[in-house]
């Protein structure tokens, strides 16, 4: 590629510019990073202690996580689902919007996007490494929440099989390949609002407008999902499927759900970014 | 500021595109929104009648009957017809569903509501041939007069008969009893009553045990006009007994009989049997689909393999199918309700309709595989068989059950009473996961295998040997069979038990004859590594048990009979969703691979210059314009060059353009027409020859939780270039933030992030160095430093291009200066020949008019009068020495002469006293 150092300077190479490496650390230097990273990993000890010090008091709410509170405290794997489930509904929605909506808008914000398509880094590149390194963020803070609750919860509870309502009860070895599976599954539907989030933090240069906006989606979206009488349509909300990991507890695992609502994330998410990056590598940046 | 103009800010400004893209957008949601509420057309129409038929066995009864009759809205010709038979406790609107997809179909579909119910007349006779039968016979005549329904003969139309429960029942009475029944399909109903009410699961001739749960529903059910027909005034005939509600005295009679002692007289037996299909059975010539369901305590699938066997004796064409619902597990998950109506509408084309090849005989069922999370429901897997295979599978695998004789006790009334089922609840499905089973401790005995090696398809009925001895030589006890996972949470399949009534027992055990005992038929896998438990208990709720307390011993034969069947699994109609997954994926994939090569492709030409007689100029700007998208122009037409060595100058007021132009210059905005080219390359976003220019555009950008220092390493990281090029210490040097570059830049003054930002577009040196107003925010020390830093960086062949509004500024950095306005370009050149001395003077004097007569005597080219003292004087070449001499001399005081520049001449000519920038057109 000696034709490449003839048009740019010395040494620079376009697909050398922006490393993941270096967006890594210039988003690990962030504190929003590093509060983000810390409360998955604070969160089961949180739950954990409100467990052991909490009063024995009961409350009937019925709640579709009824049985998983039950059954939270029966093992390591079952905490580990209690903290997932817990935290899938909104927690991580909000972390994953944060890591993927922020990464673009607050270098706009900053005036320092100019600067790096001055280098210049080619602007699809620019948005790949940002994408790829917020999607990175997201899986490590998924997976801190798993770990940390997965081994406080045995440490305290105790290494048993993975307890259900809906089935009996899997063997702590499956279990763990269970859990692994919910968490990938978890993984997958998040790319909805890894999308939605990274399109908006690409068409505004608010950071807080991008979380913000992709969170509101989300929760919009589960409520309309609550109007059974829309029938149909419900099966395009994003949101739809985000409930199907629990075929995963079932025994064998059902996972014809989790096939749909991994079409759904999916195709979102890609319509999203197809999008950002049409978006991205053709518009003016006033900011 | 008012909420409404906030308002209008925060969104976008509404240009063409927009709006139609918003519009696009509302038009395909609402499209969507609206498709998938939008109530269907219905395919037929209904008609309400009373028809009045003669029942009776005398048939001198006139019984009206509720009906109604759906015809298909597009029929040609005369159309088929189906008799739909309501359930127990229904009327004709329970079936209206079914009856409406059929009706679809192309049938002509009859419902009614059977006598002693809804707002039919009569009395409830529990199909009896006599008057229920007769009824939907007097129904048949009805229909073959009827203009729109087909007949095969006169009287005899073509007619499907299809019914659930008690309208199952109807349905295959009514073919063993007329003969111009087409088709019949009946699902989830009974054989023989007396095998019902009181089953018995040993072999031997005693009583069954009276199924007294079962029974109570079915009584109570019968005992009150349906809430639907509460509203109307009471169908004329009804008359509400408080003991037998709408039951024929007869069956009231019966019923009393059997719950109050458990032991039914002969005429209690002989009603039971002629209200079943069972005597009747054999004659039926219509091709039988039998439906059955696998979570039924009240009628199990042993009823309807009754059936099977007696139809298929006479080579009638019969077809079983099983799924997993029934009376205590409802309609069953989706898959069964579909595979159900699938095989229901190929039998009913095929032998009513005459449409379609004629249905295999393969045996379908259904076994639970799993709970899914949306439905909150069982997910079920259909398999399918060659053929019917029976209550005894296509194999069998024995397993040794292990325990010795063990005591049980029958506590008085058989209170209290293990549960096993809750009949007439309706309940979930789902609920037979969690188990509603319990045994009472004391009252129930335990015989168990060792862990199963491997996975055991159970599909039939199992059978145990059993011996029991009792005291009273009598003994009721209920054998039930659990799935025990590797936990210990057994499962007892379908809440299914065996209700066994022994007589003629020894009081010693070992003296006891060996019986052996058929459990109810079911459907499961039990998994490898499951024990199985045959437990033998005393008591059930949901039966009548002896009032006398007596404790049984009772010892199961360690030979335990599981029929088994492999079945092939019936494609998944979901499976076609992990296609399209994968699909998507390979879409995906491709869609990527094809866009990168396309990319390579175009980044390739990028290396070679556009224009190579341009290839040593830093920078050339051609006829460059820019519209924004709201239809702003902030730069008209410029054009310029910057040639290597230069410091140019883009002099022009707020507003004027200089920014946009830069803009262009980084490649962060596209130019609406013209080019800029650096070194030959025509600017695109990305350029690699962006490389080779260093850029302060549009004041600092740092990340904020950054020292300076950390900052300007970050950014030379994202240039990927070799860490020596950056040349920091020059850069460092050129900022002079001392130990303030390891402070973040947050707590930053304007100043310092100013000096920061220069040092950071000076890294690596770049050959080309656009700064857009670079002493923004610099104390007068630093703007004079800043100028011999700029002026210097021009040597060695780089080149310099600073935007400013301030004049001065530019006169004293820049070697060339471009002044532009309003996005034109007013004057450009060498700074030396716009700057240099200009012919005119401005100047104060004490009398102007005296001033203007000397000055026009000397003959210079022309005064203009410049304020109320101010004269403005182009010298055409007099010296000024004698311009202020003479007008010394002719008594005009001099206050100030100035000596006027091209450069401000043309700036102030321009820009002058309209400072408004481009900006504000």
């Amino acid at each position: 590629m000696s034709v490449a150092t003839e048009s740019g300077a010395t040494g620079y190479r376009p697909s050398r510019t922006m490393p993941i490496w270096a967006e890594v650390r210039r988003q690990a230097s962030r504190r929003r990073t590093q509060l983000a990273l810390g409360f998955m990993a604070v969160l089961p000890l949180i739950v954990l202690a409100a467990f052991e010090f909490g009063g024995g008091e009961d409350e009937e709410s019925g709640g579709a996580f009824d049985s998983l509170v039950g059954l939270a405290t029966s093992g390591g794997l079952n905490f580990a689902l209690f903290c997932l489930a817990v935290s899938a509904g909104f927690l991580l929605v909000v972390v994953v919007a944060l890591f993927c909506g922020d990464t673009v808008a607050s270098e706009a914000s900053w005036g320092s996007l100019r600067y790096l398509l001055a280098v210049p880094v080619p602007r699809a590149r620019l948005l790949a490494v940002k994408l790829i390194v917020a999607l990175a963020y997201s899986a490590v803070a998924l997976l801190v929440l798993t770990g940390v609750a997965l081994i406080a919860g045995t440490l305290r509870y105790g290494w048993n099989p993975l307890g259900s309502t809906v089935a009996a009860e899997i063997a702590p070895g499956p279990g763990l390949l269970r859990l692994l599976a919910i968490v990938g599954f978890l993984a997958i539907s998040m790319l909805v609002v890894a999308g939605l989030s990274f399109l908006l933090g690409v068409l505004t240069d608010a950071p807080l407008g991008a979380v913000g906006g992709a969170v509101m989606i989300w929760i919009l979206s589960s409520i309309l999902d609550q109007i059974t009488a829309l029938g149909t349509v419900r099966y395009l909300l994003p949101t739809h499927f985000s409930d199907a990991w629990m075929g995963l507890l079932s025994t064998p695992a059902q996972v014809d759900d989790l096939v749909k609502g991994a079409i759904s994330a999916i195709a979102y998410a890609t319509l999203c970014w197809g999008v950002a990056f049409w978006r991205f590598t053709r518009k003016d940046v006033t900011s | 500021m008012s909420w409404t103009s906030r308002l209008r800010r925060a969104l976008p400004r509404p240009t063409r595109r927009r709006i139609i893209a918003g519009s696009a957008t509302l038009v395909l949601v609402a499209g969507l929104v609206g498709w998938a509420v939008w109530p269907e057309r219905d395919g037929w129409t209904t008609q309400d009648e009373m028809i009045t038929v003669v029942s009776g066995p005398e048939r001198n009864e006139n019984v009206a009957l509720d009906a109604r009759l759906y015809l298909p809205r597009d029929r040609d010709g005369k159309v088929p017809a189906v008799l739909l038979a309501h359930g127990f406790g229904g009327t004709k609107e329970s079936v209206s569903s079914d009856a409406e997809s059929l009706a679809e179909r192309g049938y002509a579909v009859l419902t009614y509501t059977a006598q002693g119910f809804g707002r039919s007349g009569g009395q409830i006779h529990l199909n009896s041939p006599d008057y229920e039968v007769r009824d939907a016979q007097g129904l048949l005549d009805w229909l073959a007069a009827r203009p729109e329904i087909r007949t095969d003969a006169a009287g005899d139309p073509r007619v499907g008969v299809v019914g659930g429960s008690y309208g199952g029942a109807l349905a295959l009475m009514l073919a063993g009893q007329d003969p111009r029944v087409d088709a019949i399909v009946p699902s989830i109903t009974w054989n023989d009553l007396t095998n019902v009410f009181l089953p018995q699961s040993a072999d031997t001739s005693a009583t069954g045990v009276f199924k007294k749960g079962w029974a109570g529903v079915f009584f109570g059910n019968g005992g009150t006009v349906p809430a639907d027909g509460a509203a109307a005034p009471p169908p004329t005939g009804i008359t509400i007994d408080p003991a037998c509600g709408r039951f024929a005295a007869d069956v009231c009679k019966a019923y009393l009989d059997v719950a109050t002692t458990g032991s039914p007289e002969a005429s209690t037996l002989d009603l039971l049997r002629r209200s079943s299909p069972a005597g009747t059975v054999g004659q039926i010539k219509a091709p039988t689909l039998l439906v059955q369901g696998a979570v039924d305590t009240l009628f199990p699938l042993s009823e309807a393999d009754a059936n099977a066997r007696s139809i298929a004796a006479t080579g009638t064409p019969v077809r079983v199918a099983w799924f997993t619902g029934g009376h205590d597990g409802g309609a069953g998950p989706q898959s069964d309700q579909d595979r159900v109506k699938f095989l229901t509408v190929q039998w009913l084309d095929h032998y009513v309709k005459g449409e379609g090849d004629a249905p295999s005989d393969s045996f379908t069922y259904s076994r639970v595989a799993g709970f899914s999370a949306l439905d909150r429901d069982l997910v079920t897997n259909g398999y399918s068989t060659d053929a019917y295979p029976g209550l005894a599978g296509t194999g069998r695998t024995e397993l040794e059950l292990e325990g010795p004789a063990q005591p049980i006790a029958n506590p008085p009334n058989g209170n209290p009473g293990a549960i096993s089922s809750l009949p007439g609840t309706g309940g979930r499905l789902s609920q037979l996961l969690s188990g509603v089973a319990a045994d009472i401790p004391g009252q129930f005995a335990t015989f168990e295998t060792r862990p199963v090696g491997s996975a055991i398809d159970v599909v039939g009925a199992p059978a145990v040997r059993l011996r029991a001895a009792s005291p009273t030589g009598e003994a009721t006890l209920f054998v039930k069979l659990y799935d025990v996972d590797e936990s210990g949470t057994p499962t007892l399949s379908a809440g299914l038990v065996a209700p066994v009534r022994l007589t003629e027992l020894p009081t010693s055990v070992e003296q006891a004859q060996e019986r052996t005992i058929r459990l109810p038929a079911i459907v499961r896998r039990i998994e490898a590594g499951h024990t199985v438990r045959v437990v033998v208990a005393t008591t059930d709720q949901a039966f009548l048990s002896p009032v006398q307390p007596a404790t049984y011993t009772v010892q199961v034969a360690s030979a335990l009979e599981l029929p088994t069947a492999v079945g092939t699994p019936i494609a998944n109609p979901q499976t076609i969703w992990r296609y399209v997954l994968a699909g998507l994926l390979g879409a995906i994939v491709l869609g990527l691979a094809v866009l990168l090569l396309v990319r390579r492709r175009r980044a390739r030409g990028q290396h070679e210059p556009t224009l190579p007689e341009f290839a040593q100029t830093p920078l050339v700007v051609r006829k460059l314009r820019k519209a924004y998208g709201d239809g702003f122009v902030a730069v008209e037409e410029i054009s310029f060059t910057v040639e290597r060595g230069q410091v140019v100058g883009l002099l022009g007021p707020n507003g004027a353009g200089k920014t946009t132009t830069l803009r262009v210059l980084m490649g962060l905005t596209m130019p609406t027409a013209g080019d800029a080219l650096v070194f030959g390359h025509r600017l695109e976003p990305g350029s690699p020859v962006l490389s080779r220019v260093g850029a302060l555009v549009e004041g600092p950008g740092f990340l904020p939780h950054l020292t300076g220092l950390e900052n300007l390493h970050a950014y030379w990281k994202a240039t990927g270039r070799p860490w020596a090029d950056a040349r920091f210490d020059e850069a460092l040097e050129i900022a002079g933030l001392g130990d303030s570059i390891h402070r973040r830049t947050k707590k930053y003054s304007h100043g310092m992030r100013q000096r920061l930002a220069i040092a950071q577009a000076m890294l690596g040196l770049p050959e080309l160095l656009v700064l857009d107003e670079p002493t923004d925010g610099l104390d007068p020390p630093q703007i004079a430093e800043m100028r011999r830093v700029l002026k210097r960086y021009a040597t060695d062949g780089r080149a310099v291009l600073v935007s400013s509004h301030l004049l001065a500024e530019v006169e004293q950095t820049c070697t060339h200066a471009v002044v532009v306005n309003k996005g034109r370009i007013v004057a450009s050149g060498p700074v030396e020949e716009i700057v240099g001395e200009s012919p005119s003077v401005q100047l104060e004097v004490s009398d102007v008019p005296a001033a203007e007569r000397v000055l026009d005597e000397l003959g210079v080219r022309s005064v203009l009068p410049d304020g109320p003292s101010g004269l403005i004087v182009d010298m055409n070449g007099t010296p000024r020495s004698e311009v202020v001499a003479s007008l010394v001399r002719a008594g005009v005081a001099v206050d100030r002469v100035v000596p006027r520049r091209r450069l401000e001449d043309a700036f102030l000519a321009l820009v002058g006293d309209n400072s408004r920038g481009s900006g504000d057109r």
